[in-house]
C-alpha cells in the first residue's frame, strides 16, 4: 500500500553543545581564544544536550497534525527544524511539497516601514513571489482589514493590527505544506475565528498543516492527529483526545510534585501549599481566556496534619518578567472567612470574568494567619491567557501590564457663555 | 460577530511533481548556493529596497546624504592635507583629488561597518524563518550600490567644475569598482558571519577600517609608494581600487599591472574564505543569534 506522505521525519535529532564558558548563543572571541589555550590537549569541557532525540513521524497529505507538550519539551525546536531555520544534528525529514512556515506572526515586519511595504517584505519572507503578492494583495488588507492604515508606518499600529497584518499575508501563502507556531492564542476573538476557520479550510483544500499551540482545545478541534513532546521525545501519539488528556494529567502531577518541592517560598511552614492548577466549571485547563470565568485551585496541607484556625489565603497575578503584581486578590479583604480549615484541602479562588489581556503571566500564592505568614509561593505557575472579547465589543484590548475594567464612555456640550438653553443632553454614549 | 472565511483558489491540483525538501545535518564544506539566492531574488529586492527605505525616510536630507557626505568631507580634506599639510594631489586640484578617493573609500568603510552587523541585527528575521542568509549582507551591499552610483557623479561634476578633463579611459572605472565590491563584500559577509558567534567583532571592525584607512591612498597618491613597498601596498586591495579610479577617471599615474594583479588575487581569495566561512556556518546562525 502506498500511501501519499507529505511529510516523512526519521530518527530526527538535535543537539546542542553547552560549553563552559557559554551561558547561551554567542561570546567573545577574547574569550574563546583564551579559552582554547587553558584547555589545550584536553578536551574542552562541553556538556551535550539533546533538545530533541529519536523523533520519527509521518503525516499524510491533507492531514492535520497537532504537537502539543510542556515549554522546553522541543516543540519549538522541532518546527523550527522542519522550516528550515536550524539543521538537525542527525536523521532526516523529507517535506513533499512547497513549505510554508509561520514560527511568529509579524516576524519581518519593520517598524518604520508601512503596512503596504511590510505586507510585500514579509511575503517575500515567507517566499511568496512578487506577482503573487500583488495578485492577492486586495484579499490580504481586506483580511487583516486595516484599510485606513495601509499607509502608516507599522510602529504606529496596535499590536492588535499588527498581528492581523502579518497573519493575514501568512495566510494567503499557498503552500502545500503550512507550518504553524502558536499564532492562534492572539488576536481578538472575531479574529482568531477567522484564523481557525482559514486553517480549517486549508486542510479542506488538501493541504497538509503542522501547528503546535498551548491552545488545547483549537488542537482538538482542528487536528486528526496529535503528537506528544516530551524532554525531546515523543511520548504519545494518536488521537487528539487521547493525547490531550494525557497532557493535561501530565500538568496535575508535573505542578504538583513541583510546588511541593518548591524551594522559593516563606513562611514558617504549618501550612503548605502542594499544589496550583486551573478550572473552569469543573474542568482542568490550561489557561483561561480573557473574560473568560475561571478558578484558581490551590492544594495545601498542614505541618502537624491537624486542622488550622483563622487562615487567610491570598493569590497574586504578576506580568512575566514584572515585578509590580496586576492583581493582589486576598481572602480577607474579599470577605470570606475560613474559621477552619482541614489538614489537607483546596482553596479555591473563583474569577467570573478574567480581567488580563492575553499574555503570560506568573501567579504566586500565600496563606496567613492572624498576619502570621504561613506560607508564600510567589512564582508558583506561568499562566497563559489567551485572547477573549472581554467588553463584549467584539474587540480587544492589547498589550501587556494593564488589568481591564469594565467602565463607560460619554461625551457631554459644555454650555458656551452665551448659551441661554444651558447644557444640553448626552451627545454621544459610548459603551 | 461572524467569522468570514474569503474564498481562496484551490491550490494548483496534486501534482505527481511536488518538490521534495530534504533537511538533514549540513556537511561541513562547501559553497553558497547562488542558484537558491535566484530562486529568493524578489526577497533581495525588498530587502534591499527596505535599507533603502529606513536609511533615507526619517532624515531631513534623505537620499542627498550620499552627495552631501563625500563633498563635505573632500573640501575638509582638501584644506587639511592639501592647502595645510600641503600632500601631492598629482597635479589635481585637492578637491577633486580628495573626492575621487573619498567616494569609493567611504562605499567600503561604510559596507563594511554596517555589513558587520547585518546578520545580528536581523537577529530576529534568521531566528524565525528560512531564507538563504547571504541575502542579508547582499542586499545590505546592493543598497549601498545605489549610494556609490550617485557618488560616482559627483566626482565627475566636481572634476568639471575644477575644469579637468574627464579621461578617456573612463569606461575602465567599472573594473576597479568591480575589485572593491569584491574586496567590500568579501570583508564585510566574513565579519558579519563571524559576528553571530563573536561579538567583540563589531568592536574590532573599526579599528580595522581606521587601519586600512592610513595604508589606502585616500588622501595621498599611491606614487608616494616606492620600490619593493609598492607589492605589500599592493596587498590591500582598496589600494590598487583607489589607484586605478583615480587614473581612470582624471589620468593620473596608472597603477602597475602586478600591482593590479596582486590585489585582484587578494581580493579573490578573501571572497573564497569569506563564502566558504559564510557556507559552513550559516546553518547554525539561529542557534547563536
Amino acid at each position: 500500500m502506498s500511501r501519499d506522505l507529505a511529510i516523512e521525519v526519521k530518527g530526527l535529532g538535535k543537539r546542542f553543545d553547552i560549553g563552559a564558558a557559554q551561558a547561551g548563543g554567542y561570546q567573545l572571541l577574547t574569550e574563546s581564544i583564551t579559552q582554547r589555550i587553558k584547555t589545550i590537549g584536553r578536551r574542552p569541557p562541553t556538556r551535550e544536550f539533546w533538545a530533541l532525540r529519536d523523533i520519527d513521524f509521518e503525516v499524510e497529505r491533507g492531514e492535520t497534525l497537532g504537537i502539543i507538550g510542556h515549554n522546553g519539551a522541543g516543540k519549538s525546536t522541532l518546527l523550527k527544524i522542519l522550516s528550515k531555520v536550524t539543521p538537525p544534528t542527525e536523521g532526516e525529514a523529507r517535506l513533499r511539497g512547497r513549505v510554508g512556515a509561520l514560527l511568529e506572526v509579524g516576524t519581518g515586519f519593520h517598524p518604520e516601514l508601512t503596512g503596504r511595504e511590510n505586507v510585500f517584505l514579509n511575503g517575500a519572507i515567507l517566499n511568496m513571489k512578487r506577482q503573487e503578492i500583488i495578485n492577492r494583495f486586495e484579499e490580504i488588507v481586506e483580511f487583516a482589514d486595516i484599510g485606513p492604515f495601509l499607509d502608516t508606518p507599522v510602529k504606529r499600529y496596535s499590536s492588535g493590527m499588527k498581528m492581523r497584518l502579518a497573519f493575514s499575508v501568512a495566510a494567503h501563502l499557498q503552500p502545500e505544506i503550512l507550518i504553524i507556531d502558536e499564532v492562534l492564542s492572539v488576536g481578538d476573538i472575531a479574529f482568531q475565528e477567522k484564523c481557525l476557520g482559514r486553517m480549517e479550510s486549508a486542510a479542506h483544500e488538501g493541504r497538509t498543516v503542522v501547528f503546535i499551540s498551548h491552545n488545547l482545545a483549537s488542537v482538538r478541534s482542528l487536528c486528526d492527529r496529535a503528537l506528544m513532546l516530551s524532554g525531546g521525545r515523543i511520548v504519545a501519539t494518536g488521537t487528539p483526545g487521547d493525547v490531550i488528556d494525557s497532557y493535561a494529567g501530565d500538568i496535575l502531577s508535573e505542578s504538583s510534585r513541583s510546588l511541593r518541592d518548591r524551594e522559593n517560598r516563606v513562611g514558617d511552614g504549618r501550612l503548605r501549599f502542594t499544589d496550583l492548577r486551573l478550572e473552569r466549571s469543573g474542568d482542568v485547563i490550561d489557561s483561561p481566556a480573557s473574560g473568560g470565568d475561571f478558578d484558581i485551585v490551590a492544594s495545601f496541607e498542614t505541618a502537624d496534619g491537624l486542622p488550622m484556625n483563622g487562615v487567610n489565603f491570598g493569590v497574586t497575578v504578576t506580568g512575566q518578567g514584572e515585578q509590580q503584581p496586576l492583581m493582589n486578590l486576598y481572602s480577607e479583604t474579599a470577605g470570606a472567612r475560613f474559621h477552619e480549615v482541614s489538614a489537607r484541602g483546596e482553596v479555591r479562588c473563583h474569577i467570573d470574568r478574567c480581567p488580563l489581556p492575553a499574555g503570560q503571566y506568573v501567579v504566586g500564592v500565600w496563606a496567613d494567619e492572624h498576619q502570621q505568614m504561613l506560607d508564600a509561593v510567589p512564582r508558583a505557575s506561568d499562566l497563559t491567557v489567551t485572547g477573549g472579547d472581554f467588553y463584549g465589543s467584539g474587540r480587544e484590548q492589547m498589550g501587556p501590564r494593564t488589568v481591564l475594567v469594565q467602565h463607560d464612555w460619554s461625551v457631554q456640550d459644555l454650555p458656551s457663555d452665551g448659551d441661554a438653553r444651558g447644557a444640553t443632553g448626552p451627545r454621544a454614549l459610548v459603551n | 460577530m461572524a467569522a468570514t472565511v474569503p474564498r481562496v483558489n484551490p491550490p494548483e491540483t496534486a501534482v505527481p511533481t511536488l518538490p521534495e525538501t530534504i533537511i538533514k545535518a549540513p556537511r561541513r564544506w562547501g559553497w553558497p548556493s547562488g542558484r537558491e539566492l535566484w530562486e529568493y531574488r524578489d526577497l533581495l529586492y525588498f530587502l534591499t529596497k527596505r535599507e533603502l527605505q529606513i536609511r533615507y525616510k526619517q532624515s531631513f536630507f534623505g537620499i542627498s546624504w550620499a552627495v552631501l557626505q563625500p563633498l563635505v568631507l573632500a573640501f575638509i580634506f582638501a584644506l587639511v592635507f592639501g592647502i595645510v599639510i600641503k600632500t601631492p594631489t598629482e597635479g589635481l586640484p585637492p578637491a577633486v583629488f580628495m573626492v575621487a578617493g573619498l567616494v569609493p573609500w567611504l562605499f567600503f568603510s561604510q559596507s563594511v561597518m554596517l555589513g558587520a552587523n547585518s546578520l545580528v541585527i536581523d537577529a530576529d528575521l534568521i531566528s524565525k524563518v528560512y531564507f538563504p542568509r547571504i541575502a542579508i549582507p547582499v542586499a545590505k551591499a546592493l543598497s549601498l550600490i545605489i549610494d556609490l552610483v550617485i557618488a560616482f557623479f559627483v566626482v565627475i561634476v566636481v572634476g568639471l567644475i575644477y575644469g579637468e578633463t574627464i579621461s578617456s579611459n573612463v569606461y575602465l572605472v567599472p573594473a576597479f569598482v568591480l575589485l572593491g565590491l569584491v574586496t567590500t563584500f568579501a570583508i564585510s559577509s566574513l565579519a558579519a558571519a563571524v559576528n553571530v558567534k563573536y561579538r567583540d567583532v563589531q568592536l574590532v571592525m573599526p579599528m580595522l577600517v581606521q587601519v586600512l584607512f592610513f595604508v589606502t591612498p585616500v588622501f595621498y597618491p599611491g606614487s608616494v609608494i616606492s620600490g619593493g613597498w609598492r607589492y605589500l601596498y599592493a596587498v590591500n586591495p582598496m589600494s590598487s581600487v583607489l589607484d586605478g579610479i583615480r587614473w581612470s577617471i582624471f589620468n593620473t599615474p596608472a597603477p602597475g599591472l602586478t600591482e593590479v594583479a596582486i590585489s585582484s588575487a587578494v581580493a579573490l581569495t578573501l571572497l573564497a574564505v569569506s563564502l566558504s566561512y559564510f557556507r559552513r556556518t550559516e546553518h547554525y546562525f539561529a542557534d547563536f543569534v
